[in-house]
């Protein structure tokens, strides 16, 4: 029987409200069971994602809390522009915060306005409620300036815990570039204030070769998926990709690795989650944090198949290597700061290649169709469909817009629209 | 053979049923909190062979009588086209929501815009908005578009415009136009959403909002362009459902 481990002492430990905090791990064992377990066919390899989920309150906070009473730096992030080498050089653990859940959001609503995006409320609230162990467990917390509604809450969040804040550009010229890298500098040296050491060619050159393992991995897993019949359910690889930002590194690549190695076996064999004729869409747009899984839910329900995700989690986490020849820190700097430019966030102007990318995925995937997803508030992906539609309607792609939080309300709706377009395809 | 297709709709359930493409009859009726029931009533008394389930409350019928579905973007499109041949695009203001149903030159459908997660402008927001005025639905439909001076409602979410009604009625303003400036509100709202589309052919306004003499010369004149309305505009989903159970096999 799958459960979600609890473990009050611990949350205690870490001055978390451990009373309403109880409620969770029923709830989402709930929810997992329901939205997982009922699965056909699923790879063997997911039981160690299964896993991951068990252990979200418990096992992995032990990690995190055993990593920070032996100094370490533990830095809560949101975002893909986190320079997670620097952390690791410096011996310290990276993990991406919840910002996906519904349950927070009222917490949130008692200081935020209402008015904006569901992620930044989420993240917000489970500070303020003291809802989420991760939170409670972190050095510090990187934020960005990749939207408005996060900028000026990073201001907030500081009054609860300390908030660092990188400056992220919003076009990409050289004085950008420039801009980004003096950041990353930054950066660095507040995660080398925790340590109390600077860190060396030789720790960060094992930092970028560990990171690019695990977006190596995770390119391969994605590309076996493309395959027809797909070896795993969409929902299994949103999961993963989201694990991807909390879980240990050299643990979480070796998994998937596994997972990979199986799902190559499956391709040999012709053995799919879903038969060859299941319509396959591709998903792009805004992140889905855990535990945010209601567009895929509403997909796989449907009779069809998710075949790709152009989100933060998604592609655009793990698309991108870092250059490994640099002999020196200013080099290895540079060479991340190249990098982590070629994002495509919708917060830059103008980005013509995310368009780009979209349609070259959609091809690679071998989707029938895009829904994009956009949460709600979200301007800059929301405006950005506009475009997006405008290169699908050029290319014959069926494209789907969806705006929509994390609130079940419009679940009948989106079911509605969903359903007529796989009718469409 | 009798095929029946049964659109189980938010305020009502409308079953139709074809024989040889034609369509032999029909049944509406409301939908309560209870439709399941009502449902299988109709199943047995209008008796087919074969039955689609479309609208709101499709699953229902999937789940409880393992019955196909389409969804109404589907069945409205394919019961517009049989009703009118030359229809290329669909305009439905239903109980609960709102479409626009862009159709290709074989009946397709090529895309479709709805009205997200709340019921603004819609047939619900209109009969609350009846009630406020003290006018039954007929009266309220048949009013006759833009007599006197032309009432500007400013919201169009249910609670809001309810209490600019109000505040209209405590400024003196005439009931009836009132009324009008509603019905003007939600025309305009959805002639918005249909611009979105190149509105190319045959314009069809389906759905029970439909029945509204008021609403359709509103949404005329919105659109600049006529607008078609069957007899019976709120049986379209349905009788598209039927349409397609009779094909399935």
């Amino acid at each position: 029987m799958f459960e979600v481990k609890s473990d009050p002492a611990l949350w205690e430990k870490l001055g978390m409200d451990v009373e309403r905090f109880k409620n969770m791990p029923p709830m989402l064992t709930q929810a997992y069971t329901n939205i997982f377990l009922g699965q056909k066919n699923r790879p063997q390899g997911m039981a160690y994602f299964d896993d991951c989920v068990a252990n979200i309150h418990t096992g992995r906070i032990h990690e995190l809390v055993a990593a920070k009473e032996a100094g370490k730096p533990v830095i809560g992030t949101f975002c893909v522009y986190v320079p997670e080498e620097l952390v690791l050089a410096a011996g310290g653990v990276c993990v991406g915060l919840c910002g996906g859940a519904q349950g927070s959001i009222a917490d949130a609503e008692k200081i935020l306005p209402r008015n904006i995006c569901p992620m930044v409320k989420s993240a917000f609230g489970f500070k303020v409620g003291r809802i989420c162990p991760y939170f409670q467990a972190v050095d510090f917390v990187y934020g960005e300036t990749t939207c408005d509604a996060k900028k000026k809450t990073w201001e907030l969040l500081d009054q609860y815990v300390p908030t660092h804040v990188m400056e992220i550009p919003q076009k990409k010229g050289p004085r950008d570039k420039a801009l980004w890298l003096e950041e990353v500098k930054g950066f660095k040296s507040a995660v080398e204030k925790i340590t109390g050491n600077a860190t060396g060619t030789q720790e960060i050159a094992e930092a970028i070769t560990l990171i690019n393992g695990k977006r190596r991995a995770l390119q391969r897993l994605n590309s076996l998926r493309h395959h027809n019949p797909s070896p795993i359910s969409g929902k299994d690889m949103l999961l993963i990709q989201q694990i991807a930002f909390y879980d240990e590194p050299n643990r979480f690549i070796a998994r998937v690795n596994d997972l990979c190695d199986e799902l190559e076996g499956r391709l040999r064999e012709d053995i799919g989650v879903a038969p060859v004729s299941t319509k396959r869409i591709m998903v792009s747009g805004t992140p889905m944090a855990l535990p945010n899984w209601k567009l895929h839910h509403i997909i796989e329900s449907s009779g069809a198949i998710v075949v790709n995700e152009e989100s933060c989690i998604g592609t655009r986490y793990y698309k991108d290597l870092i250059d490994e020849s640099s002999q020196t820190v200013d080099e290895q700097l540079e060479r991340l700061t190249e990098r982590y430019m070629k994002i495509d966030c919708s917060c830059f102007t103008p980005n013509d290649e995310r368009i780009d990318q979209v349609i070259k995925e959609y091809r690679e995937s071998g989707a029938q169709g895009i829904i994009d997803y956009c949460l709600q508030f979200c301007h800059t992906y929301n405006i950005e469909a506009v475009k997006l539609r405008q290169a699908c309607e050029k290319e014959g792609i069926p494209f789907l817009a969806i705006e929509t939080d994390y609130s079940p309300e419009d679940v009948g709706q989106l079911q509605t629209r969903v359903e007529a377009f796989l009718e469409m395809l | 053979m009798r095929s029946l297709g049964i659109d189980i709709g938010s305020r009502n359930i409308k079953a139709v049923v074809v024989e040889n493409g034609r369509l032999v009859d029909f049944v509406c009726t409301e939908t309560t909190f209870d439709p399941l029931p009502r449902c299988r009533q109709l199943l047995a008394s209008m008796g087919a062979a074969r039955v689609m389930a479309t609208g709101y409350g499709r699953h229902l019928l999937e789940v409880h009588g393992d019955i196909p579905t389409i969804t109404e973007i589907k069945a409205f499109a394919r019961g517009s086209r049989e009703m009118f041949p030359d229809c290329r695009t669909v305009i439905d203001i239903g109980g609960q929501d709102t479409k626009v149903i862009s159709l290709g030159p074989a009946g397709n459908v090529i895309k479709f815009e709805m009205n997200d997660r709340c019921a603004a402008g819609t047939g619900k927001f209109l009969e609350v908005m009846a009630e406020a005025l003290g006018f039954t639905l007929e009266e309220f439909a048949s009013l006759l578009p833009f007599e006197g001076e032309e009432v500007k409602l400013s919201s169009m979410c249910t609670v809001f415009a309810e209490s600019e009604v109000v505040s209209l009625i405590a400024k003196g303003v005439a009931r009836a136009d009132i009324a009008r400036g509603v019905q003007s509100a939600v025309a305009s709202r959805v002639a918005g959403m249909a611009k979105r589309f190149s509105l190319d052919g045959e314009v069809v306004f389906a759905g029970g909002c439909a029945n509204s003499r008021c609403l359709r010369q509103m949404l005329e004149h919105s659109l600049g362009c006529q607008v078609s309305v069957h007899s019976v505009p709120e049986i379209t989903g349905a009788f598209g459902a039927a349409l397609y159970a009779a094909e399935a096999a």
